[in-house]
């Protein structure tokens, strides 16, 4: 690799181009990443015991999550949660990414694109603070509903699940929105008008041409959001109650208010792994591979 | 059916854009609890108050110097990566190309924690270096994505020029790649910066007592929560608004400009 870089930049700046990337992938990706598995498969010890006969590899730190009825249901619940926000935000962006690829002028197109770039650079904190204003007891959401007469008192949108799911949704759509967009863009309009002239209504146009053809982009889409959704902390830490609590919010805790933080890494793991299955599956079911990402 | 389709699109954007108004509108509004319902009259105080918070100006420095943190290390990595994939052809190359895209893919609490653990055993904990490591570990693949996009188009035949007429490779790098290269490393240099910016999740775990805006804003909405926290996201909003306007006419001028070339 390095006669090939050096035969191109020459020798310093392939030396240089070498150094920089093996820092990135092994001193910040690669090496925390081991450090932290190694972490999750040692018991929490005092400094004094480290290296004493009790600090060896074990699994206890895993099976604390199978013994723990509340951590066990909170670890389903964020796996359900974060697949229904996915499919979700699915339903809710496809026909926008369908309209800016091939129903609106290039000029409507370029104006929405904007338009969608905004909210997109505007941070997640900021865009979840947004509904815990809207779905507060005394919100405004609470008062157009009271105002139409469709509910008698207020409701409490934000002591369960479902506070949660609608932030996440609003805080994802776009990572779901431009793979989308531009799977569809790529596609031939003739295909579309042949599939029409041929007597396809619009649901099997979709059906068959389209969403096949946006398959890699659906992937992407599923797979950032879902992993996303799963890795949340800001959106159920703000729209969330104590009932209605997150993985990642468990995790934070080992880690702030639990001290344990072997424990913790267990649990990071775990999510991790669920992140990779998830994306694991998609890719198989999708039949992508990991170079339809870049795009 | 295109009706339908149109009224989709519309109600697609109100819902994109009224929780930002509401969030907006109730900077205005004089009560304790941000709210817009009801509405007590309205006030610029919590704008005065925003300014005499002075742990709000210590986050704001505090991510100013992360980001500019970032930039200094995320840039050149990402460059030197998309170089890197752009040179080399080697039987390792799936497996390395799937390590540098693991961190786009790795939830954001992950990164911070396996950097809290790994630099603990080296004995430094959670604050602004951390933080910098952190975010910048997975911004240098973004910045990657957008260098490489940019030199996958790149006409190597004027690099043989270059060096047969007798550049050196390292002119050659400096006065015809980096130049070509420039376009996209500003605009990555921009994302770089507001995704650090705008970071949460990594940073949760690696700030330590430095406290970044964002983290701030996060703690402020569970504790002590006034409209001075609207007040400053709309000024976040604004100033967000015009950037990315700022970027967005900058990358319009210049694809006409390489149309009319």
């Amino acid at each position: 690799m390095f006669r090939q870089l050096a035969a191109r930049f020459g020798g310093p700046l392939a030396m240089a181009i070498l150094g920089l990337l093996g820092i990135w992938l092994i001193v910040m990706v690669t090496l925390p990443q081991l450090q932290m598995i190694d972490y999750s498969l040692r018991p929490n010890l005092l400094p004094a015991q480290r290296g004493g006969p009790e600090d060896g590899w074990t699994l206890t730190n895993y099976t604390t999550l199978f013994a723990n009825d509340i951590h066990r249901a909170i670890f389903f619940k964020t796996l359900w949660s974060s697949v229904l926000v996915t499919l979700l935000t699915l339903g809710v962006s496809y026909p926008l990414a369908w309209y800016l690829a091939k129903v609106a002028t290039p000029r409507q197109a370029a104006l929405c694109i904007l338009l969608l770039i905004i909210p997109f650079w505007i941070n997640e904190i900021l865009r979840t603070y947004s509904w815990f204003i809207i779905l507060a007891f005394r919100g405004p959401l609470n008062e157009v509903l009271m105002m139409l007469g469709l509910i008698d008192r207020p409701i409490r949108f934000l002591s369960g699940d479902a506070g949660v799911m609608v932030g996440m949704v609003y805080a994802y759509i776009l990572f779901m929105v431009f793979p989308v967009y531009n799977a569809i863009e790529s596609l031939d309009d003739n295909q579309v008008r042949a599939a029409r002239d041929l007597g396809a209504g619009t649901v099997r146009t979709h059906r068959r041409i389209v969403i096949p053809h946006a398959k890699p982009g659906i992937a992407t889409g599923c797979i950032m959001t879902f992993m996303l959704a799963a890795g949340s902390y800001a959106v159920p830490a703000l729209l969330g109650s104590p009932g209605s609590r997150w993985f990642t919010q468990i995790i934070y805790n080992w880690f702030f208010e639990g001290g344990n933080w072997n424990q913790g890494a267990a649990y990071a793991f775990l999510l991790l792994v669920l992140c990779i299955g998830f994306m694991s599956l998609v890719m198989k079911v999708f039949k992508v591979g990991l170079g339809d990402f870049a795009k | 059916m295109a009706l339908g389709l149109r009224i989709y699109v519309v109600v697609f954007f109100a819902y994109l854009f009224l929780p930002l108004l509401v969030m907006a509108a109730a900077t205005f509004n004089d009560s304790r609890f941000p709210t817009v319902t009801p509405w007590n009259g309205t006030t610029l105080k919590w704008f005065g108050e925003l300014a005499a918070d002075s742990r709000m100006w210590q986050a704001l420095t505090n991510s100013a110097i992360v980001a500019i943190g970032v930039l200094c290390l995320a840039v050149p990595i990402g460059i030197a990566t998309a170089l890197f994939l752009n040179t080399v052809q080697s039987r390792a190359k799936p497996f390395l190309y799937a390590l540098i895209l693991s961190p786009l893919l790795t939830p954001g609490v992950i990164i911070g924690i396996s950097t809290l653990i790994f630099w603990r055993q080296l004995g430094v904990g959670g604050g602004i270096f951390l933080t910098v490591l952190g975010q910048a570990t997975f911004i240098a693949a973004y910045v990657m994505l957008m260098v490489t996009a940019r030199l996958q188009r790149f006409d190597r035949t004027m690099e043989r020029a270059a060096l047969d007429l007798g550049a050196s490779q390292w002119q050659m790098f400096r006065r015809i790649l980096l130049p070509y290269l420039k376009p996209a490393i500003l605009s990555a240099a921009v994302i770089a910066f507001l995704q650090s910016f705008e970071n949460y999740n990594t940073s949760l775990f690696v700030v330590g007592y430095d406290t970044t805006l964002t983290v701030y804003i996060a703690s402020k909405v569970r504790t002590g929560l006034t409209p001075a926290v609207n007040a400053l996201g709309l000024i976040l909003i604004l100033v967000t608004v015009l950037l990315a306007v700022a970027y967005e006419v900058k990358r319009r001028r210049e694809a006409v400009r390489v149309v009319s070339v």
